[in-house]
């Protein structure tokens, strides 16, 4: 059952188009990799799915209904957002990061306080610990495991990830897109993971979409992606062999 | 007889102490009540920044006792006294504050705007929550900056029947009078140091958060 649906959605500004009639479907618990290089139009079309922008041409619905017809302000408290540098509010807490979307929804003080300290767990970092620190006193990748939790804080349907990892040092990225795939399972919510690291792309992914300045090239699972003759996903190819060690 | 003149002197000093608190006081508050929600609102277009902007700028480049002057024979907002003072200190505190809204609201990071708005925050949440306390220091110092100001340009105030300290002053000076022109500066410029002071430790407060 599809979760997230592009039919036929396009955005420009100015006259220039970002992306251009794009048909997508977006299934239950799958994690969609939206892969691509810079400007090549992957972040417009995970903005479009929360209604951060709406489509200029054609639509896109979420849970069956078009987002240009839905309360935005709802829309995006019921899908998770991730950011590169995760975003968090400098002069919140941990737990006050994790709790806001619960906050907003109107949850009790004692039930938000139990799903921050459980998710806080999950991403071990415990809540003794860290509940009370700052953004600014965590380091790089368990900033983004707090972001990662706050995402997840109110159960979201559907979790948005725009380059998280993007900014992180080899290792702690590595670390962390391990946490991701055992979020993933553990949660089993439906993704969509904004990359332009193909290597990224084929662990993370059950299905890659490639865009290429604005376009989709390429929709299929990471096998299908490594056969693929589309010249734009050879040229991904061709990074992901000059990056494998010599055996 | 010399401890009645004495005390005289303490009781005027402290009266006009008095008029100049009110008169800086409730200047700030107005100025701030105009330019804090002005800067929130115009923050987001250059171009209505720079039309609120260049008013607060027009009104201070104006000299002080000119614009008591021009103030004085406006009908229902002039005249001589304490009201026509308030107008012309909040006109002078309009820049500091605004131009300073204005910066804070700027300075907030882009990516946590954009993060509050994909969590769902609604335009007044983000501001309450988000764009405010983030851009509370530099308000604050805004507030320090206009209220310094504002406490030495109220002693001119005084040339218009508004009272305060600057009756010490103009009294001294008209009859060349030290003591009477320090018991008028003094306490003005310990006014301003202390409102610099603890405005200057609130905004650090607040930055430390």
């Amino acid at each position: 059952m599809s979760v997230v649906e592009f039919r036929g959605a396009g955005f420009a500004i100015g006259g220039r188009a970002i992306l251009n009639n794009l048909t997508l479907t977006i299934d239950e618990g799958e994690t969609l990799v939206l892969l691509g290089r810079s400007g090549s139009g992957k972040t417009t079309a995970l903005r479009l799915i929360n209604g951060m922008i709406l489509p200029t041409s054609g639509k896109v619905l979420v849970g069956g209904t078009a987002t240009s017809q839905q309360d935005l302000v709802r829309l995006r408290r019921s899908i998770g957002y991730v950011i590169q540098e995760s975003g968090l509010f400098p002069h919140f807490t941990v737990e006050r990061n994790i709790g806001l979307v619960p906050g907003l929804e109107g949850w009790e003080a004692a039930r938000i306080k139990t799903r921050v300290d459980d998710l806080l767990d999950r991403i071990s970092l415990p809540a003794k610990d860290f509940a009370a620190r700052l953004p600014r006193e965590l380091s790089g990748g368990q900033r983004q495991r707090v972001g990662v939790a706050r995402a997840l804080a109110a159960d979201p349907k559907i979790l948005l990830f725009d380059e998280p990892f993007g900014a992180l040092d080899p290792v702690t990225r590595l670390d962390l897109q391990r946490e991701f795939l055992r979020l993933r399972a553990e949660f089993r919510k439906t993704s969509v993971f904004v990359t332009h690291d193909v290597q990224e792309a084929m662990k993370l992914a059950t299905r890659i979409a490639l865009l290429h300045e604005g376009t989709l090239v390429f929709n299929g699972p990471p096998d299908e992606f490594r056969r693929s003759t589309h010249p734009e996903a050879r040229a991904f190819l061709d990074v992901l062999n000059e990056a494998r060690p010599h055996e | 007889m010399l401890s009645d003149l004495l005390q005289d002197v303490l009781d005027e000093g402290l009266q006009l102490l008095g008029e100049h608190l009110v008169l800086v006081l409730s200047s700030i508050l107005i100025a701030a009540a105009i330019a804090i929600p002005l800067g929130v609102a115009v923050a987001g277009s250059a171009r209505w920044r720079g039309v609120a902007l260049g008013i607060a700028n027009i009104g201070q480049t104006i000299p002080s006792l000119a614009l008591f002057g021009f103030l004085i024979p406006i009908p229902f907002i002039g005249g001589i006294g304490q009201h026509t003072a308030i107008i012309a200190l909040v006109v002078y505190a309009l820049l500091p504050i605004l131009r300073n809204t204005v910066t804070g609201i700027l300075g907030v990071d882009p990516a946590v705007r954009d993060s509050a708005i994909a969590m769902g925050m609604t335009r007044g949440q983000i501001l309450r929550m988000v764009e405010l306390p983030l851009a509370a220091p530099t308000i604050i110092s805004g507030l320090r900056i206009a209220t310094v100001t504002t406490v030495g340009t109220a002693t001119i105030a005084a040339a218009i029947g508004a009272g305060g300290l600057g009756v010490f002053i103009f009294r001294g000076i008209a009859s060349v009078d030290k003591v009477q022109i320090l018991a008028g500066a003094v306490p003005a410029a310990l006014l301003a140091l202390g409102a610099d002071g603890a405005l200057g430790w609130l905004e650090r407060r607040w930055a430390a958060r």
